[in-house]
């Protein structure tokens, strides 16, 4: 028997449910809005909600002031090369942690989280030594590196839960029809897990894509991302809410809209495979 | 010739001019200020010029000192030229970390640069890092406001004037604030202010055997004076206000008065950005008659790190962006108003200039008048108006600054403020060895 | 029913993630390890040799070490319980039956899309601040004196821009875990006429311990390190210098690695107290 709801109910229920999303997304709706307004609007008493006149200019300014493509595009291969590369190793560790577990595979799954709690700012000197050594600096191959390793053991975790949701008497019959260890991984197991891997793909370049300490410190000019895009832009000089607002947005925009077209497969990652 | 021989000639030539010529990228760090904005604007010409390319490294002041400072201690080489102030040369220079700029061109006439920021800038008398700006610190006030008030603000006026005037102009149901002073935390944001004002109050940080003074009734009034200075006279939250929270507070026209920066005088009376460009007037930092004032010395320097592949590049980029040609480039774009100020001595005596720019006379008078080696009314064993030239001073100093925020915020009293900074000063000065 | 083989092969591919997590953290940690003994002043020429413990007993009797502590265990311990409260309550209005709930959804889950230097600067300047933010005008509308959040209250205020960044993370896999509840056990209940709160307690609580847990979980390993929202917003005045800030300002500001390295191990420490203990109260239910 289905819940009978009455209009009235679904009705209180949409309007209160409509007021708490626009109360929590209002701070990105007002960044958009002001990033369209002049600088001497951003700041008017009372402020100006809708009925302003519209401009492109601090996009402009901006843009005149940054190269945004190249931060851009930084970003893309950062978030993007860390993501695949960890997700490439994680895979079979983690296909053998759901399938052939030990006594000792939940240990080896929480210490791997563990390794993310060492304080990043402890360990700026070590890592950017050993960046010297290695010519990593201001490169986006050691940015992907580092980021990727960081993110592995989120990564391990997610296919983790995902694989296990996989029942393992289809892997049996595989194995029965004499299917080698790569044909079950590869023919069987990963068609089956495939939305958990895109699921996981993408809220890891979403972390990967946030990430401000190692972005920020081990690059200069030629593999800074997004987040030393906004670095120069957060004191402000004289009015500059509309140009701060702006920059917000071109650094936020596109992986808002690749999450908002991936939604249904994201609302499974953000859940981190854990909640069925 | 044949045709043969003459194209292997003109090849010949080619190659010749090209190693010659050698173009290179350089990686510059530097702040996100107006003047540097301007500069990386007008990098085309320097392009045009030399052949070199630029990469520039924009960030916001904590962010590039941050990052500026992991690449020189640890040699990292990220950068080809850097970005760095008055605070960072000396030491820098002291460890061997930066290219001596001896050998500077004639054209450039590095002997035209204003003697404090020579000095400022220098080790052992040798100058390690160009000046691209320079400022001292003075009082940008509201002449429309005084006259209202039927006040007369003198060239040189007392701490006792100023505080009595912000008292008188402050309308708080205008959102008028009497004065805007530097409250954020942070070395460079209100200890920068703090410890120049202090030093007109007759307080120092360390005696003649390092001992810090934070026990000291000069520090007591100065701390004193300004706190009750700041609630009665002071825009709300001021405690979290730095230079640029205040600037963009006095271009609405919410502050009386504000003792700060020389190089804001241009972006107070810009109308392009100030609600108040055409009423303001400049006066002196102020003093209590002890013999000196509350005005600071600073520049934005460009240096270039020890070990850099692109040093003769390097120097070439750094001639011209310091250069007088530079400031004619920059004037002819955007007006003399908005040239980098305070880094040369020609600078001053252009008629264009001090007539175009109302701030000039004033600023130069600032500059003049501090004096990084004898800061103090008594003595002190230290190099440096604003700051103390030691390795160790950005950290305990940012410390400091945390307390005196938080005095200002009402969370403590003067002298629970200066009870801890002198605890987190002996603790630091013990951890570096004095 | 792995045989002998597949062991073996499973150990194989285990081998990558865990070498190179090994060494990711092996390598940093034992450095860090080796720098907290040295007395290392990068400003001061280096590696100036052996501290023995100097910088251990420095790190811990300055008087910024206790209360760093403090702020870090209530920064993690505020936001913990505003998002798990607020994500409960979230996640069962959202599951009520509505128009446009795909919209909804959208709207809940787009703070987490952004950077948080980018959270941190537009709340602290559009919304926090005294004069021009959005929050003055409000409180000037009703007639009220405008609050310096930032400093007046510092660690609310950081606590709300962090609570808002993590809300949509909790609300979700709480949302989807309640999804998943059986609602003809639901409706038995409401028929014995079980007044909603007890049936909130008795049934959706329990069944939604296991996400609870994850969202803790997860939550605290992120929280514990966090650094770019008080980085941009108070720079640790006002009461909010947390450990990693600490370890920042001595690492950074005060040129002091040696000093900075022994924080990071009294940090090493704290992270791994802070994980046995959430293993003892929370980690049974990960086994579920």
């Amino acid at each position: 028997m289905a819940r009978a709801v009455t209009t009235q109910r679904k009705a209180i229920n949409t309007t209160l449910a409509w007021a708490v999303g626009l109360l929590i997304f209002f701070p990105i709706l007002w960044t958009i809005l002001t990033s369209f307004k002049t600088e001497a609007q951003a700041i008017s008493d009372p402020p100006v909600f809708l009925f302003f006149d519209w401009t492109l200019e601090n996009y402009a300014v901006v843009q005149e002031r940054s190269d945004y493509m190249r931060f851009l595009w930084n970003s893309v291969i950062i978030a993007g090369g860390s993501t695949i590369l960890g997700t490439i190793i994680a895979i079979p560790a983690a296909w053998s942690m759901a399938f052939v577990p030990s006594r000792r595979t939940k240990d080896i799954l929480l210490w791997m989280l563990s390794t993310k709690m060492l304080p990043a700012v402890g360990v700026l000197y070590p890592i950017y030594l050993l960046f010297i050594k290695l010519g990593w600096l201001d490169s986006r191959i050691g940015l992907v590196i580092v980021l990727m390793l960081i993110n592995l053991p989120i990564i391990v975790w997610m296919l983790y839960t995902y694989f296990r949701e996989i029942p393992g008497e289809i892997l049996e019959a595989a194995r029965m029809d004499g299917a080698s260890l790569r044909e079950e991984i590869l023919y069987v197991l990963t068609p089956m897990a495939v939305p958990g891997i895109a699921s996981t793909i993408l809220l890891n370049i979403i972390l990967a894509w946030n990430e401000a300490f190692w972005t920020l410190n081990l690059t200069a000019a030629k593999a800074a991302p997004l987040t030393a895009f906004i670095a120069s832009y957060s004191s402000p000089e004289g009015l500059f809410y509309a140009k701060l607002s702006a920059a917000s947005v071109m650094a936020i925009a596109p992986i808002l809209i690749m999450g908002w077209f991936s939604q249904k497969q994201l609302v499974r990652g953000l859940t981190f495979g854990a909640v069925k | 010739m044949t045709l043969k021989g003459a194209f292997f000639a003109a090849s010949a030539l080619v190659s010749v001019s090209a190693s010659a010529l050698s173009a290179e990228v350089l990686t510059i760090a530097t702040v996100n200020n107006g003047d540097m904005i301007r500069m990386q604007k007008l990098t085309d010409d320097f392009t045009a010029k030399t052949g070199h390319e630029v990469n520039w490294v924009t960030l916001e002041e904590n962010v590039l000192r941050q990052r500026v400072t992991t690449d020189i201690t640890t040699k990292g080489g990220a950068f080809d030229i850097m970005t760095i102030g008055m605070y960072e040369t000396p030491i820098w220079a002291a460890n061997g970390w930066l290219v001596p700029l001896d050998d500077l061109s004639a054209d450039y006439d590095a002997d035209d640069i204003l003697p404090a920021m020579r000095g400022g800038l220098s080790h052992d008398g040798t100058l390690y890092a160009a000046p691209f700006y320079g400022e001292s610190s003075m009082i940008m006030y509201r002449t429309d406001l005084f006259e209202a008030a039927g006040l007369e603000m003198p060239e040189a006026p007392t701490w006792d004037f100023v505080a009595d005037a912000a008292r008188k102009i402050t309308d708080r149901e205008n959102e008028i604030y009497g004065i805007c002073l530097r409250g954020k935390a942070g070395w460079g944001e209100n200890m920068a202010f703090l410890t120049a004002t202090a030093n007109s109050f007759g307080a120092r940080w360390f005696d003649e055997n390092w001992t810090p003074q934070f026990d000291s009734a000069a520090w007591e009034e100065t701390l004193t004076f300004y706190l009750d200075l700041m609630n009665d006279a002071g825009p709300p939250g001021a405690s979290t206000n730095g230079f640029n929270e205040n600037l963009s507070l006095f271009q609405q026209g919410k502050c009386g008065m504000w003792i700060d920066a020389t190089v804001a005088a241009s972006f107070v009376t810009n109308p392009d950005d100030s609600t108040v460009a055409d009423k303001v007037g400049f006066a002196l930092a102020p003093d209590t008659g002890k013999g000196k004032r509350g005005n600071w010395l600073w520049a934005w320097a460009l240096g270039i790190p020890a070990g850099t592949q692109k040093e003769d590049a390097a120097k070439e980029f750094i001639e011209w962006a310091t250069s007088k040609a530079y400031i004619e480039l920059v004037a002819a774009n955007e007006g003399w108003a908005n040239v980098p100020p305070g880094a040369r001595t020609s600078l001053y005596q252009n008629e264009t200039y001090l007539s175009e720019a109302p701030f000039a006379e004033m600023t130069l008078k600032s500059i003049n008048s501090a004096d990084p080696l004898n800061p103090t009314v008594d003595p002190v064993p230290y190099v440096g108006v604003q700051f103390v030239a030691i390795p160790e001073f950005a950290g305990f100093a940012t410390d400091v600054g945390q307390e005196f925020s938080a005095a200002l915020a009402g969370q403590q009293t003067a002298q629970q403020a200066l009870a801890k900074a002198q605890a987190l000063v002996v603790d630091a000065m013990e951890a570096a060895g004095y | 029913m792995a045989t002998q083989h597949s062991r073996s092969a499973a150990r194989l591919m285990m081998a990558p993630a865990v070498f190179l997590l090994l060494v990711w953290m092996l390598v940093p940690l034992s450095m860090t390890l080796w720098f907290s003994f040295r007395k290392y002043l990068p400003l001061r020429g280096g590696d100036l040799g052996w501290a023995g413990f100097d910088n251990y007993v420095r790190f811990v009797t300055s008087s910024a070490f206790w209360p760093s502590v403090m702020t870090t265990l209530l920064i993690v311990g505020g936001v913990l319980v505003v998002t798990v409260v607020l994500g409960v309550l979230l996640a069962i209005l959202l599951d009520q039956p509505m128009w446009g709930q795909g919209v909804v959804r959208i709207l809940v889950i787009a703070p987490f899309f952004v950077m948080p230097t980018v959270s941190a600067l537009v709340w602290k300047n559009m919304f926090m601040d005294p004069v021009n933010g959005l929050f003055a005008h409000l409180w000037k509308f009703f007639g009220a004196e405008p609050i310096s959040w930032l400093s007046e209250a510092s660690m609310q205020s950081l606590i709300m821009i962090v609570s808002w960044q993590w809300l949509p993370f909790a609300t979700l896999i709480l949302l989807t875990a309640i999804q998943s509840l059986d609602s003809e056990q639901l409706e038995a209940a409401e028929m014995d006429g079980a007044p909603p709160l007890a049936r909130f307690f008795h049934i959706i609580l329990p069944h939604l311990s296991r996400a609870i847990t994850v969202v803790i979980l997860i939550q605290t390993i992120f929280l514990l390190s966090i650094f770019a929202e008080i980085f941009v917003t108070t720079q640790g005045s006002f009461g909010t210098k947390t450990l990693t800030y600490l370890i920042f300002q001595r690492v950074l500001e005060s040129q002091n690695v040696g000093l900075g390295s022994a924080g990071g191990v009294y940090a090493i420490i704290l992270a791994n107290i802070v994980a046995l203990f959430l293993m003892r109260i929370v980690g049974k239910n990960l086994d579920a």
